[in-house]
């Protein structure tokens, strides 16, 4: 019995003396730290998919706290409310910015651009591109071996086995980036964010001359500039035969897409156009 | 006990299918393309406009710098086009276009086959005429001759590492070579040898071209510090480390160049180059390719002009056979497969392969198993399934501390692992992020 109690009072001795020296290290060494960082953390999405640019949800919220000036900071996933939440715990301010959502520029569907030869090398966009042009005849286009699906984090991306090429659940997407720097052809881009979720962008990044895109996808933009000469919005660039549309400037009427002699100009989430009786007398 | 390589290696099946066929010479393409990326370091700068005359052996484009080369009209006629124009890759590529007319040769280049042996040049002299000759290393590497004849300061040149071993299957250009010009290599050994200041050459031939090491040591009687040195065949015998290791056991290290254990390696299409270029006057403007496949017609060895598009070679041979699977530009170990055959072949184009869908399809691609099969049998003791993991974990550090960039891309892991894993695809892309990393690391540092 007596061994018994010895044992106990032994240990609670080493236990009371060891608190006391780790109560004194701990406020000798006590590392200062903004409490305001930990508050700025929690309110963050805790994603960690690094579309601020920044290491993870800490990491960022170390540098908010720290930042004089939050403009050129962003949480994309959070959005404009989780940016006034940390705004206000800061007691600083934030503009709001437009919502941004991921676009798939190439529409190069199997029937649209058929394959010239087969690819069964490492399943990597990022091998293939630097190995050859790929599998259809355009240099420019989707491979479709789904980089950016893989880097997804928030399941918004999808390989669409008919077509070969990925889609993006606007739902889902947080418009982080990810895909964005995943894609070695830089197909994918942010483009504003509508309140219906309607868009209309130019579905092709190829840069080849006319003749030549139109050969290997029959959905390439070609360059002709026709979707310039209508737009009345000063949207649409043309770069190295390629048209852009900005979507900052779009103001979604709809011309340039039925102007587009291939199709390349989508129009999605709009409703089905009203079929205009004068156009087809004209013709005849 | 024949001489070879120590660490790992492979020994695919040989299919040399065209060892017999002598070199046939194909008349110019009605129109040649040439591209000005055709060696390793800077490309050269188009000096010519549309509309030109030239002539065969010109000057079309001048070497831009120090690692790069010269490149020659490869036909007579009028510069058609400079635009963008699809190399093996696919991708576009500045390139000059010729049309054909006639046959008409730069005066001073001597294109008759008489041997010429006097060598009487000064090394610079003939170190000048291989620079301007635009040589670079014909066996696939492209990279240009005078670099590797300058050997920099405080290292020596002490042997001549001739590289006639031709272990990629399938391939006998090297092969023909050495039976029907065997002396003109020897000359341009000796060529080599003065330019270097070096007194001993060995040339390194694998065992399976009996008939070539014969020949060549007949040859090389006149000269008895020209070693022939058969070798046991195994891949990738021809890589310049491996090779080195083979003849004179000199190991070169981790990150250095051959020049470090003393060693200048040539292959035997360029020594013949050189020996054109010094003697001749004749610049690279005509290359041995073979085209060969299990399927084809007639499969041959062609001597052609540089900028001749791969379908007339493919022509020439016979036609692409219907179960045609691939094209491959190259060996099948070390070669590219083609997405079109509308390109041009290039100073560094020694094959063209066509293989049949069986032989070409790969097989469903399996978990590794860490059989090390792969470390096993790599010729630089790596270990390839763990540098696939880090790249594809985006370990870059990682695979840098793991001696990824000591990779010489020979494809032995690729083609011995069972369960079919790409690992070479994987090493490839770390090593181009690995360079990428290390150029970032010395331009902050600077």
């Amino acid at each position: 019995m007596n061994i018994i109690l010895l044992t106990v009072s032994i240990l609670v001795g080493i236990g009371v003396f060891s608190a006391v020296i780790l109560y004194f290290v701990a406020q000798k060494f006590k590392v200062d730290e903004d409490p305001r960082i930990d508050t700025v953390a929690e309110t963050l999405p805790q994603a960690n998919c690094g579309g601020c640019g920044f290491a993870g949800c800490r990491n960022f919220a170390e540098a908010l706290t720290k930042a004089e000036d939050l403009s050129a900071m962003f949480c994309p996933v959070g959005g404009n409310t989780v940016m006034m939440t940390v705004a206000q715990i800061l007691g600083k301010t934030v503009e709001a910015k437009d919502p941004l959502v991921a676009v798939v520029r190439c529409n190069g569907t199997l029937e649209h651009r058929p394959r010239t030869t087969r690819y069964d090398g490492a399943a990597s966009c990022i091998i293939e591109h630097t190995l050859y042009s790929g599998d259809t005849g355009c240099p420019h286009g989707c491979l479709g071996c789904g980089d950016c699906v893989a880097v997804c984090a928030f399941n918004a991306l999808s390989i669409n086995n008919k077509t070969g090429l990925p889609e993006v659940n606007s739902a889902n997407c947080t418009a982080c980036g990810a895909c964005v720097k995943a894609c070695p052809r830089n197909i994918i881009e942010l483009r504003r964010k509508d309140k219906k979720d309607r868009k209309i962008f130019v579905s092709c990044v190829n840069q080849e001359k006319g003749g030549i895109a139109k050969k290997s996808c029959s959905t390439a933009c070609i360059g002709c500039s026709k979707c310039l000469k209508v737009c009345t919005f000063n949207a649409i660039k043309i770069e190295n035969n390629l048209a852009y549309i900005d979507s900052t400037a779009c103001k979604m009427c709809r011309k340039c897409t039925t102007e587009c002699p291939t199709g390349s100009i989508l129009e999605i989430n709009f409703p089905i156009r009203k079929v205009q009786p004068e156009a087809e007398t004209n013709l005849i | 006990m024949l001489k070879t390589f120590s660490k790992g290696g492979v020994h695919p099946p040989e299919n040399k299918l065209s060892a017999g066929q002598s070199v046939q010479i194909l008349p110019p393409p009605v129109v040649a393309t040439i591209l000005l990326a055709q060696h390793i370091g800077v490309p050269a700068v188009a000096k010519v406009a549309v509309g030109d005359k030239v002539k065969v052996g010109q000057i079309i484009a001048e070497s831009a710098g120090f690692v790069s080369a010269n490149i020659h009209a490869p036909v007579s006629g009028t510069v058609k086009k400079i635009d963008a124009f699809a190399d093996t890759s696919g991708y576009k590529r500045p390139a000059i276009q010729i049309e054909t007319e006639g046959d008409e040769w730069l005066e001073g280049i001597d294109t008759s086959d008489e041997l010429k042996t006097e060598v009487t040049e000064s090394a610079e002299e003939m170190i000048r005429k291989i620079t301007v000759a635009g040589i670079v290393g014909l066996g696939g590497a492209t990279f240009p001759a005078h670099v590797k004849l300058a050997v920099p300061q405080g290292k020596k040149a002490e042997i001549l590492v001739v590289n006639g071993v031709e272990c990629e299957p399938y391939l006998t250009c090297d092969h023909r070579l050495m039976l029907e010009k065997g002396a003109e290599i020897i000359v341009g050994i000796r060529i080599l040898k003065k330019a270097l200041g070096v007194n001993k050459a060995v040339v390194g031939i694998e065992n399976n071209k009996p008939d070539a090491i014969a020949h060549l040591r007949k040859c090389a009687a006149v000269d008895p510090e020209i070693e022939i040195c058969p070798l046991k065949v195994k891949y990738p015998q021809g890589g310049e480390k491996q090779l080195i290791k083979a003849v004179t056991g000199r190991e070169v290290p981790s990150g250095g160049l051959p020049v470090d254990v003393g060693a200048v390696p040539f292959n035997v299409a360029t020594v013949f180059a050189v020996y054109e270029a010094v003697l001749k006057n004749k610049p690279v403007v005509e290359r041995l390719v073979t085209v060969t496949g299990k399927g084809l017609a007639n499969p041959s060895n062609f001597k052609v002009r540089i900028g001749t598009p791969i379908n007339y070679l493919i022509e020439a041979a016979g036609g692409m056979p219907e179960t045609t699977g691939k094209v491959i530009s190259g060996g099948p170990m070390m070669g590219k497969a083609l997405g079109v055959t509308d390109i041009p072949t290039t100073k560094g184009c020694s094959g063209i392969l066509l293989m049949d869908e069986r032989e070409a399809t790969r097989k469903p691609l399996r978990s590794c198993t860490r059989c090390s099969k792969c470390v096993a049998d790599c010729p630089m003791g790596l270990e390839p399934y763990l540098l696939m993991l880090a790249v594809e974990r985006q370990m870059y550090d990682r695979a840098e501390t793991e001696h990824i960039q000591d990779c010489i891309e020979c494809g032995s892991c690729s083609y011995i692992c069972p369960c079919q894993r790409p690992l070479l695809d994987y090493i490839r892309l770390g090593k181009s992020e690995v360079l990428k990393n290390i150029r970032a690391r010395a331009k902050m540092n600077s």
